[in-house]
C-alpha cells in the first residue's frame, strides 16, 4: 500500500497540462525514433527467424540462421576476434587518452577550450581517409618503416603493424581518442579541488591519493569512454577491411557480406542479433562490476 | 603549476600520434607523384585540377549536400521540440523516452543502417538519397539534442513568463523570445549534424542505391591506386572546410556561452 501515493502521483502526472504540453512536444521526436528506430530492431530480430534461399524469401519462423551460428566455428571465431579487438582497442584508448584529459585539465590553465579544439581538429578529416592513411604509414615501405630505417633504428622494414589485428587496433584507437578524451576530461573538471587538498592534507602520497580521490571521481567518464568506444567498434566493418588483413577481419565484415555479396539478409539479421546480444552483456558485466568496484571504495 | 617533464613528452607525442594521418594528407596532396609513398618528388596542383574533370565526383557532391542539409535541419528540428521538452517540462516517462532518443550514440551505426535497410527492402521502397537522410537524421539527433539541451537550459526562464505576462500569446513568445536566445545553440547543432553527415560512411553505404554520397564516392575510388592523388587532394579541401565550419560553430558557442554569462550576472 505504501507505493500508492506514488503511483497516484505519476497518474495524476500523466494528466496534468504540464506533462500533456511536454509529452505533445517530444511524441514528434520520439514518433520519428520509434518508427525509425524501434520498429526497424525488431523487424530486424523478425528477420532473423525467417530464411533466404537465393531470392526468395521463407516467413515460416525457424532457429536455422541461429542454428547454421552455432555450428560453423567461423562466426564463434569472428565474434571473439571482434571482442578481443574491441577490448583492447577500448583500453589503450582510455589509457592514452586519461592522461592527456589529466593533462588539459589540471595544467591546461585558461587554454582548456583551445586544447579541447586542438585534440578535435585531425577528426574533422574524412574518417576513410583517416583509416586509409594509416596504411600509408604502416605499410611495408610505409612513413614508419621509412622513417625508422633513416635513422638506423632497424635494418628490416616491419611486417607485424600492418594487415592484421595490431593494424586495426592502431587505426582505431586513432580513431577514437576524442570520444575517450572528451568524457574523461568532464569528469575530471567535475572534481572539487579542495577534495585533492585535503587528501593531501590529510597525509596521502600522490599515488595513494590518485588511486582513492582522482580515480574514484573520474570513474563515470572513463565508464562513459568505453561504452562509448567499445559497443560501436564492434560494428566496424572499414577499418579491419583496409587495414585488417585476412586475420584482422571482424564480425561486422560478416554482416556486411550477408546484406551485398551473400544476400542472405535473414543470415545477417541473425549475426547483427546475436553480436549485439553479446555485446550487451559484455557492457552490462563492466557496468555492474564497476559500480561494485565503486562502492567498495566509498 | 607545471607538469612534470616526463608528463609534457607523453603529452607531445600523444599529439603526435593524433596528428600523424592528418599532417600526410597535404604532403600527398602536393606531391608530384602518381604513387602515395616516400620519397616525395615534386610540388604541383595538378591533383587539384584533375578533380575538375570527375563528373562523378560533383554527383556525388551535390547528393552529400543534399543529405547534409537535410539532415541537419531535420535534427535540428526535431532536437529543439526535444531540448525543449526536456528543459522546461516534466512529464511521464521523461528518462526513459529522452535515454531512447540518445541510444544511436551507443549502437554501432552497421545496426542502425541494416535494420533500416531491411525495413525499406521489406516494404518495396526505393533507395535514394532520402533514405540516406533517415538514418542520418537517427544518428545526428543525440548530438542536436545535447547541444540544444544545455542552451535551453542556460535560457532565463524569467523572459519567457515576462513575455507571456506582457501578452504575447505561447506561440509569439516561442518565436520571438525563446528562438532568439537559443540561436547560438541551434546555428551550433546545425554545424554538427551537418559535418557528422557529410563525413558518415557506413550507414551511407547501406542506404545509398543508386545515388552516392561523398564518402561512398571515396570508398570506390580507394580501390584504383591511380585515383589516389585526387583523393588526397579531395580530402584536403574537405579538412579545411571543415576547419571553417567548425570555427564558425565554435564562434556561436562562445557567443551562447557568453550570452548566458551575461544575463546571469544581470
Amino acid at each position: 500500500m505504501q507505493n500508492f501515493p506514488g503511483l497516484f502521483s505519476s497518474m495524476a502526472m500523466m494528466f496534468d497540462r504540464e506533462s500533456r504540453a511536454g509529452l505533445k512536444l517530444v511524441s514528434t521526436p520520439f514518433g520519428f525514433s520509434l518508427l525509425l528506430l524501434a520498429a526497424p530492431l525488431l523487424m530486424m530480430l523478425l528477420l532473423s527467424f525467417w530464411t533466404q534461399d537465393y531470392l526468395v524469401l521463407d516467413r515460416t519462423l525457424t532457429l536455422d540462421n541461429y542454428r547454421e551460428i552455432g555450428s560453423h566455428p567461423v562466426y564463434a571465431l569472428l565474434l571473439k576476434r571482434s571482442l578481443t579487438i574491441s577490448l583492447i582497442v577500448t583500453l589503450v584508448t582510455v589509457l592514452l587518452a586519461f592522461p592527456m584529459a589529466y593533462y588539459i585539465s589540471f595544467y591546461g590553465g585558461k587554454r582548456k577550450s583551445l586544447w579541447l579544439f586542438l585534440i578535435t581538429i585531425p577528426f574533422w578529416t574524412s574518417y576513410l581517409l583517416r583509416i586509409f592513411l594509416w596504411k600509408i604509414i604502416l605499410g611495408y615501405n610505409g612513413v614508419l618503416n621509412s622513417t625508422l630505417q633513416g635513422l638506423s633504428i632497424i635494418d628490416e622494414p616491419l611486417t607485424f603493424i600492418l594487415y592484421n589485428a595490431n593494424a586495426v587496433v592502431i587505426a582505431l584507437a586513432h580513431a577514437w581518442a576524442p570520444f575517450a578524451i572528451l568524457p574523461i576530461f568532464v569528469a575530471l573538471e567535475k572534481i572539487d579541488r579542495s577534495l585533492l587538498e585535503a587528501a593531501r592534507d590529510l597525509g596521502d602520497g600522490a599515488v595513494r591519493r590518485f588511486f582513492r580521490v582522482t580515480l574514484p571521481l573520474a570513474m563515470p567518464g572513463i565508464v562513459a569512454a568505453a561504452l562509448i568506444i567499445f559497443i560501436p567498434t564492434i560494428g566496424d566493418y572499414v577499418t579491419p577491411k583496409l587495414v585488417g588483413g585476412t586475420d584482422g577481419l571482424m564480425i561486422a565484415n560478416m554482416i556486411q557480406v550477408q546484406f551485398s555479396k551473400a544476400n542472405n539478409a535473414p543470415l545477417g539479421a541473425a549475426i547483427a542479433v546475436t553480436a549485439m546480444i553479446v555485446v550487451g552483456l559484455f557492457a552490462l558485466t563492466f557496468v555492474l562490476l564497476n559500480r561494485r568496484w565503486l562502492r567498495r571504495q566509498a | 603549476m607545471r607538469a612534470p617533464r616526463s608528463f609534457t613528452v607523453f603529452v607531445g607525442l600523444y599529439l603526435l600520434f593524433l596528428y600523424a594521418p592528418v599532417m600526410l594528407l597535404p604532403i600527398f596532396a602536393f606531391n608530384d607523384s602518381a604513387v602515395i609513398a616516400f620519397p616525395l618528388k615534386g610540388f604541383t596542383f595538378g591533383w587539384f585540377a584533375g578533380l575538375a574533370n570527375e563528373s562523378t565526383l560533383f554527383v556525388a557532391l551535390k547528393n552529400s549536400l543534399i543529405v547534409a542539409v537535410s539532415s541537419a535541419v531535420l535534427s535540428t528540428c526535431l532536437g529543439v521540440l526535444a531540448a525543449r521538452a526536456a528543459a522546461r517540462y516534466e512529464f511521464f516517462g521523461k528518462k526513459p523516452i529522452m535515454s531512447f532518443l540518445m541510444l544511436p550514440l551507443v549502437l554501432p551505426e552497421i545496426i542502425v543502417g541494416v535494420s533500416l535497410l531491411i525495413v525499406l527492402v521489406q516494404l518495396g521502397l526505393d533507395l535514394n538519397v532520402w533514405t540516406v537522410i533517415l538514418g542520418h537524421v537517427l544518428v545526428c539527433m543525440p548530438f542536436s539534442i545535447a547541444i540544444l539541451l544545455s542552451a535551453f537550459n542556460n535560457m532565463d526562464r524569467f523572459l519567457e513568463e515576462a513575455s507571456l505576462d506582457l501578452g504575447a500569446t505561447r506561440r509569439e513568445t516561442f518565436f520571438r523570445v525563446i528562438l532568439p536566445l537559443v540561436m547560438p545553440g541551434l546555428m551550433s547543432s546545425l554545424l554538427i549534424g551537418f559535418t557528422i553527415s557529410l563525413d558518415e560512411f557506413i550507414i551511407a553505404f547501406f542506404l545509398t542505391g543508386t545515388e552516392p554520397t561523398l564518402p561512398v564516392y571515396i570508398w570506390s575510388q580507394l580501390r584504383f591506386p591511380s585515383k589516389l592523388p585526387g583523393v588526397m587532394a579531395l580530402g584536403f579541401i574537405m579538412l579545411i572546410l571543415s576547419l571553417v565550419l567548425l570555427t564558425a560553430g565554435e564562434y556561436f558557442r562562445n557567443k551562447s556561452a557568453a550570452l548566458a554569462a551575461h544575463e546571469n550576472k544581470q
